[in-house]
This record gives C-alpha cells, structure tokens and sequence, in this order.
C-alpha cells in the first residue's frame, strides 16, 4: 500500500512515521513537501506531529492553507485514509476535516510522557485489531493537546462512535488524574463521521517497536491495512 | 491607506489557562483586586486603498478564515483611515518619542 507523509517546516515525527511504515511494515512511503500538490497515488495520508511554521497565530492554523492541503482535503473526500498525528490532528482541525480545536493544557504544561490510552470503538478502520476497552501505552508529547469543542458536538462524536481513542488509568478508568491535558470528555482522538479521517495527540509511532517500550501503537497502522486488505507485512 | 486592529480573545465560555496564571501572578504581585484575567492577542494590518467598507469585508474574511478560530474566539474589528504610508509614519513617531 501507498502511504504519503507530508512534511511542513518545523514538522519533526514524519521520519518517525516513515521508519514505522517503512522498515516496520514494509509499505511504499513517499514524504511529500508541503508545497506540492500532488499526494502521488498514495491510498493513506499521514500528516505527522511538530510545530509546522512554529506554531504561529494558532496551531495548525497556517499549515492548513499549504498548498497539498487541497489534495488532502480531496483525498479524505474521496474516502481514502488520513492519518494526523498530534500537530498533524491539530492542523486537521484546523483544516475543517475533524470538528473541534486543541487549545492549551489546562495545566499549562507541556506533557512529554507515556501514558494509558483506552480504545473505545474496535469497529473502525484505525482500531480494529484492538479490542474495546484496550488499555494502551503510548507518548505523548504536546503543550496543546486539550480537546475542545461545544457540547452538541461532543454529544454527536461519542453517538456515531467517532471517539476512538480516551485518555484513562491502567485499569481504564476515566479519572481527572488520568487526563494529562484537560481533554473535554477525556478525548484523545476522534474520527470524522465518514470514519476514514483520524485525528490523535498520542504518538503511536512512537509505540510500534517492542526496543521503544512499547509497541502498543503498532495495531493503528495494522489495522489500517488490514481494512484495505493490505496483508499483514513481515516485520523487518 | 487603511489600518486595520483585530483584537482575538478566547470566548468567556473557554477556559483560558493563561490569564487564569497571569491572574494568580498579579494577585502574587500582590494587588488582590483584579479577579480575572484574559489572553489575547492584537493583530494590525495595513491595507491599500481608502474604501472602508470593501475593506471591512476582506477583513472580516481574514478575521474568520484565519486569524480567529470561531470555536474557541471571538475576534473585535477596528478600521481607521490614515493618510501617511506605513514607511512614513514609524519616523514620524520615533521623532515624537525622541
């Protein structure tokens, strides 16, 4: 499968992602520069973490009109994967293509840590080789990861399921300890309706080899190519 | 010429961690009367032209697209009409602090 990871200045997780996705999972990977235009025939579109043009004005507010937004922005309509990860599910949000914004942490912190990740839906092309409930063990690494949005929206995304991913403890539980940026409803990512846009703080490629600590974010990406069929690559 | 101030400031219903601690600085500060704070920012632009109300439009565009992110923020809107050139008037007032 084809995956693209676009690459903004100040964009430091797309070789992250590129190695996973590459050396991990044996996929074709091209980084596409923010500037093109084309996502060359890519099936799955990873906007990786980072802080693209320093984090200006807002986060994510300046990427979003780099010019391959508008094929990622086609892409999404199209139904094809988009993948963003931290500063990438802030410039989504951004983008108009998941509702919502991430503000400041409520403590005012930057969280760089790991922490428990609790799967809330395994009937979606990013989780289904989890299982609900699922306690997961992945960084995060962001001064602006608290989720924000009105409350009819946040009503709809846990109706039609678009909650992917909560921040809980190690036992799952939802705790105000266990909310490491004030996350309205303890969100750690979200999908769009459709359900092939997905946005989370977590670094999941960060957790996909067992010598990293965990290799708990690893099943994200499976499960993405187990949706399009894609078999199962042997790990290198 | 036409300036243009936007002012953005979080909504009152959004949380705001920042002038929640520049609020407790102040009272560390030791002045217990201020009771709340709010962080913003001010944004000033300087447009071609003399047409305030065309200029009003593209502003409000701006200000919607891309200075202000309407779930967390609103955004005040100030338009004056100025005769000098930008380059002009930053000596002019350099000379009055001087």
């Amino acid at each position: 499968m084809r995956w693209a990871v676009i690459q903004f200045p100040g964009s430091n997780c797309d070789q992250d992602v590129y190695h996973v996705l590459k050396n991990v999972l044996a996929q074709e990977v091209d980084y596409i520069w923010h500037k093109d235009s084309s996502l060359k025939g890519a099936e799955a579109v990873v906007v990786p973490g980072g802080f693209s043009y320093g984090d200006y004005l807002r986060c994510g507010a300046i990427a979003r009109f780099s010019p391959i937004m508008a094929a990622v922005k086609e892409a999404a309509a199209q139904g094809k994967t988009v993948l963003g990860i931290c500063n990438g599910f802030q410039i989504l949000c951004e983008a108009g293509l998941l509702p919502g914004v991430l503000v400041r942490n409520k403590s005012l912190h930057f969280r760089c840590e790991t922490v428990p990740v609790r799967v809330e839906h395994p009937a979606s092309r990013f989780t289904r080789e989890y299982t609900t409930g699922q306690v997961l063990q992945l960084p995060i690494a962001h001064g602006e990861g608290h989720y924000v949005a009105d409350e009819a929206t946040l009503d709809s995304l846990f109706v039609h399921k678009q909650v992917l991913f909560t921040y809980s403890d190690n036992l799952g539980r939802t705790t105000p300890e266990s909310n490491p940026n004030g996350s309205q409803r303890h969100i750690a990512g979200i999908c769009n309706r459709a359900g092939n846009v997905l946005g989370l703080m977590p670094h999941p490629e960060r957790a996909s080899e067992k010598i990293l600590g965990s290799d708990d974010g690893l099943a994200l990406f499976t499960s993405i190519l187990a949706s399009q069929g894609v078999p199962l690559a042997q790990a290198a | 010429m036409i300036r243009a101030q936007v002012i953005v400031r979080p909504r009152a219903s959004i949380f705001d961690p920042q002038g929640d601690a520049v609020c407790r600085a102040i009272q560390h500060l030791g002045v217990s009367t201020v009771q709340q704070a709010h962080v913003g920012k001010c944004i000033e632009l300087e447009l071609e032209g003399n047409d305030l109300a065309k200029a009003r439009i593209q502003l409000e565009t701006i200000c919607k697209d891309l200075l202000s992110n309407p779930v967390i923020e609103d955004y005040v809107l100030t338009l004056t009409e100025a005769s000098e050139t930008a380059s002009e008037a930053k000596p002019a007032a350099k000379k009055k602090k001087a």
